[in-house]
């Protein structure tokens, strides 16, 4: 392995100041996707910021009712909390979905939010790749491709998220705070992953040098009635090939407020703000459920051997909706 | 001092349950492995892979890494000393892959093309990830599919009988259907590993493989040294599974400790496993099954396609599989093969039968549901007297009972024959069945068995414990076969100078070990005198049982079983659960319960993971792997597998000893067929590729909803 820096910052501004302008620095988490990928070679920092004792450890009401967690929080500790089951039951439940339990009691919040694609060309070296070396192109679209993306991807890149707990967090309109040398910002995290275009290497908005702080969760009394479904190639340990965070809000069997994000679909969390639109004030009907997860995924690309994700996802959509407007109605 | 063995001592270990004998070593970490005992001097080898899968390395860019911290040297072809090609070994030729930087082709992705030594591992890893490489590239071919140009029937491979299309055209009843089965590795959880050194004019090596004394043979043959002058020790082997023959870690290893003069340890990781050790070549397989009306077999055809090398000949026998289980008027199997740029496959748990038994086991389910008859009365109804290729008698052959137990204990009466109609909220629900079985083998060995003068027994034999629990079972032949409690038994084995005796595997380790031993045993209590005095060094009498071996009658020597499996199979989705599974085995003498029965289960695990998850995927444009790692590579996680419950009923092989037949292979056995048949019964659509991957199912379901 190659020798790189290891410093452990205690303050937020001193973490910001340590990492400074240096492009080959990294703040280090849980280090659970960090750590392999500088084992592989696909990450070559030569120094390591250590940001885990900072004090970004809590999970807090907000003014306005919603939830502010800190960038810190570990996935064991998101899962786990009281409030985040009961307001937000789809992140709780989309956090248990990913890893292992060893994973989770090291993930962060933060963290989890940075994490790379798992694109198998991604990860080896020895194969060209656009985000890993700009400019050389992507095997995946004539090669392997079963599970990268049918929506938002581009001739440059057709890599998936691999986070559960993003897709649950863009449903739930979540804000992304972070602190930089020049004070702090804040992101919806709509606007947090850019669009892959020519540039799949460019991954988000944060400003260089940025240290993420923590993520908010506006008041929201549809996330209580919401649900994560993720379906995968084995019962555990394994990323996602489609999965569904919603939400739905049902009175008299018409939709008040839904709210849908799909991972595994694209280059980030996917908020399915058409199939919302479609089904906000109408019917809560399997063929509503079915008319929206269409319009939704009229977008659809898919690769040659990657269109199963069309049908899965929506059924996806009308068997979650389904179950959601069942359990309302009792 | 005391004496000999005795009548009182009587005892009965042999079918009784033990836990392992270096099972406290081994959770306590006392147990140590081939790439962790320590060693002054130690120096640490990593090797370079080829990223191409064709063509000639134009240049090792040696010198830039050379002067790096720690790196001791660079072997390559261009400086790597001279390996003798020219020997054979037990199964025929030599693999090629182990003339290790002899020259500069480059015959598929993850040739060894450096071995970059250094102080420590993380400076061996650092430069060899910095060497530089250069090769002139040829266009490569790494395509396997059904039919491709380039097939061949390799020598030995193809077996019939009778007139096959006059009988299919006889036949009430027909089945024609393909098969395909994926690129699958072993990846046993310890890494190969080797540390070699030279020692008062000895090559003493410790490594993890499946048979010490055949990789000691092969490393003097391949450095020119007297067979004597080499020494393999593998007392401790986290799992083999087929992939743990004499591979270049160990070569390398040695040449190093050559080359340096000191001690050298070369570890693969998990990604190198990928390329170098082997794995079971993908299939395509068709088979056509022509019956009357009543279920009986006219016309059985098994023709099934596997990918080798360009540079050695390993042909994965899944045709082999019909040949002792089922008689037919015409009896028609070959496996033909292609030769592509790609590493040589090899043996990999069940080789031939695992895939085999997939296509056929399904075809007899398709042909069972055409017919309207049960899948396992249409088994019985075509069960054979005597070999149906050979004519040769059955040493025993329990496969009946095997069904009737398994039946039972099933509730396989109560079964709905019709596909799609069983619900449980999304999920659909489905039982299968199919049958197993595995050849019955046994191999010249020779061991020693020592009267201490404490009163206590000593063996030595060069068996290998890979996890199976060898060693406690052999504890417990020894035991009987000298009268004694196995507490009295020491058992050594896992090293090369205790002399020649057969590898782990093909499901006769144990069987040909346990001879020997008994054979020794007599010998040493014939030498004993009752109420006697041992001296001092002990009495030792010692066996070879070439002859006992060589003087077995030719028979149909096999062991069989029944698997049945039931499944959930959510359509919205395409996931597929298994519920639960059964196996019945009839696989001669049990000698321990409960290794045997983790041997079963495992190898039924091995049977649901191939049917749902595993599955390498090989990149067409760079010819190497995609995802070539635990995490790309899926197998059965905890949560896939179920209460699996295995069993067996009375069959002792009345040629051997003890009674044993072997149990390494069969529990895999005709796992995946009765999953898939499972999935039809649940779903009423057949998946005839594996894995049954959720895309699979969903497609199979929209292909369905769509019509």
């Amino acid at each position: 392995m190659r020798e790189f820096g290891y410093e452990r910052v205690l303050d937020v501004s001193g973490a910001v100041a340590l990492l400074g302008d240096d492009p080959d620095a990294r703040f280090l988490g849980g280090g659970t996707n960090l750590v392999d990928l500088m084992k592989a070679g696909v990450e070559r920092p030569t120094r390591l910021v250590d940001v885990r004792e900072l004090p970004l450890d809590r999970i807090e009401f907000t003014p306005d009712g919603g939830l502010h967690i800190g960038a810190t929080v570990t996935n064991s500790d998101l899962a786990a909390h009281p409030e985040v089951r009961r307001h937000f039951p789809a992140l709780a439940q989309a956090v248990l979905a990913g890893a292992s339990g060893q994973l989770r009691n090291m993930a962060t919040v933060g963290g989890n939010l940075l994490q790379r694609t798992r694109c198998g060309y991604f990860t080896d070296l020895a194969k060209p790749c656009n985000k890993r070396a700009p400019g050389s192109g992507c095997p995946a679209i004539e090669g392997e491709h079963h599970n990268h993306a049918i929506l938002g991807a581009s001739a440059h890149c057709v890599a998936t998220h691999p986070s559960d707990m993003a897709v649950a967090l863009t449903a739930f309109d979540a804000l992304v705070s972070y602190e930089t040398a020049d004070g702090p910002g804040e992101l919806p995290l709509a606007d947090f992953y850019l669009p892959v275009g020519d540039t799949p290497h460019r991954e988000t908005a944060l400003p260089p040098g940025a240290l993420i702080t923590g993520v908010t969760l506006p008041a929201a009394p549809v996330a209580a009635h919401s649900r994560y479904r993720k379906v995968r190639e084995r019962a555990s340990y394994a990323f996602a090939i489609g999965s569904i965070a919603a939400a739905l809000d049902v009175r008299g069997d018409v939709v008040r407020e839904v709210r849908l994000a799909f991972g595994a679909v694209a280059s980030r969390p996917w908020r399915a703000g058409e199939a919302e639109r479609v089904l906000t004030g109408g019917p809560a009907s399997a063929e509503a459920f079915a008319a929206a997860a269409d319009a939704e995924l009229a977008a659809a690309r898919p690769l040659p051997h990657n269109g199963f994700k069309v049908p899965l996802m929506r059924n996806l959509v009308v068997a979650v909706l389904t179950e959601l407007a069942e359990e309302a109605a009792r | 001092m005391t004496t000999t063995t005795g009548t009182a001592a009587a005892t009965r270990a042999v079918g009784t349950a033990h836990t392992r004998v270096e099972g406290l070593a081994k959770v306590t970490g006392a147990a140590r492995y081939a790439g962790e005992i320590p060693h002054p001097e130690l120096a640490h080898g990593w090797l370079v892979l080829s990223t191409v899968a064709r063509g000639r390395v134009r240049s090792v860019q040696d010198a830039p890494v050379l002067a790096m911290p720690g790196v001791l040297t660079v072997l390559h072809h261009g400086n790597a000393p001279r390996l003798e090609s020219d020997y054979t070994v037990p199964f025929g030729q030599p693999d090629p892959a182990l003339q290790l930087f002899q020259h500069d082709r480059i015959p598929y992705v993850g040739r060894p093309v450096a071995l970059v030594v250094a102080e420590t591992p993380e400076q061996a890893r650092e430069a060899a990830e910095a060497l530089v490489v250069e090769y002139d590239e040829e266009p490569h071919d790494v395509a396997f599919f059904a039919g491709r140009p380039g097939m061949y029937t390799p020598e030995g491979s193809a077996a019939h009988k009778g007139d096959l299309e006059a009988e299919l055209a006889a036949s009430a009843v027909v089945v024609d259907a393909e098969y395909t089965t994926p690129e699958e590795h072993h990846s046993p959880m310890e890494p190969h590993a080797a540390t070699a050194r030279w020692d008062g004019g000895r090559l003493e090596v410790i490594d993890s493989n499946q048979g010490s004394r055949f990789v000691a043979d092969e490393l003097a043959k391949l450095f020119s040294l007297d067979p004597d002058s080499v020494r393999v020790r593998s007392e401790h082997v986290g799992g083999g599974f087929g992939s743990k023959g004499t591979r270049p870690h160990s070569v390398l290893a040695a040449m190093a400790a050559t080359v340096l003069h000191r001690p050298v340890r070369v570890v693969m990781t998990r990604r190198q496993m990928f390329a170098l050790v082997g794995y079971r070549s993908p299939t395509a397989q068709r088979v056509r099954l022509g019956a009357d009306a009543d279920g009986r077999l006219r016309a059985l055809d098994h023709q099934a396609e596997c990918q080798t090398s360009t540079v050695f000949e390993f042909i994965e026998r899944s045709a082999d599989f019909g040949r002792p289980v089922y008689d037919a008027d015409a009896h028609h199997t070959v496996t033909r093969a292609v030769r592509l740029d790609v590493p040589t496959p090899t043996w990999m748990r069940a080789p031939g039968e695992a895939p085999g038994s997939f296509a056929l086991e399904s075809a007899f389910d398709e042909l069972a549901e055409k017919c309207g008859i049960d899948p396992i009365e249409l088994r019985l109804r075509n069960e054979p007297t005597v070999g149906p290729l050979s004519g040769l008698p059955f040493s025993s052959r329990n496969l009946r009972a095997c069904f009737e137990e398994g039946a039972r204990r099933f509730g396989w009466a109560d079964r709905d024959p019709r596909p799609g109609v069983r619900r449980e909220g999304r999920r659909l629900l489905g039982t299968g069945v199919a049958a197993a079985a595995f050849p019955t083998l046994s191999a010249p060995s020779t061991a020693a068995v020592t009267a201490e003068a404490d009163g206590t027994f000593t063996v030595r034999v060069t068996a290998m414990d890979i996890g199976t629990g060898a060693r406690t079972a052999l504890t417990q032949v020894a035991a009987d076969a000298l009268e004694v409690a196995p507490g009295r038994i020491r058992m050594r084995i896992g090293d090369s100078d205790f002399g020649r005796a057969i590898i782990a595997g093909g499901s006769m380790g144990t069987r040909s070990w346990a001879w020997a031993i008994i054979a020794a045993a007599r010998e040493l209590r014939e030498r004993l005198v009752p109420g006697g005095a041992v001296p001092p060094e002990g009495i030792t009498a010692r066996s070879d049982t070439s002859a006992a071996v060589g003087a077995l009658t030719e028979m149909e020597r096999h062991t069989f079983g029944a698997q049945f499996a039931e499944v959930a199979v959510d359509v919205t989705t395409g996931e597929v659960r298994v519920q639960r599974m059964l196996g019945i085995f009839a696989a001669g003498r049990i000698v321990n319960p409960l290794t045997a029965r983790g041997q079963f289960i495992g190898g039924m695990t091995w049977g649901l993971s191939m049917a749902l998850h595993e599955e390498a995927v090989r990149d067409q444009a760079s010819g190497g792997h995609v995802g070539a790692d635990l995490a790309g590579y899926h197998f059965a996680a905890h949560a896939d597998v179920p209460a699996i419950e295995a069993d067996w009923v009375d069959d002792p092989d009345p040629d051997d000893p003890v009674g044993i037949k072997g149990i390494g292979e069969i529990g895999v056995v005709g796992a995946a067929a009765a999953i898939a048949n499972a999935v039809w019964h649940a779903t009423g659509v057949r998946h005839r590729n594996l894995p049954i991957r959720p895309d699979r199912v969903l497609g199979a379901a929209e292909g369905a909803l769509g019509a």
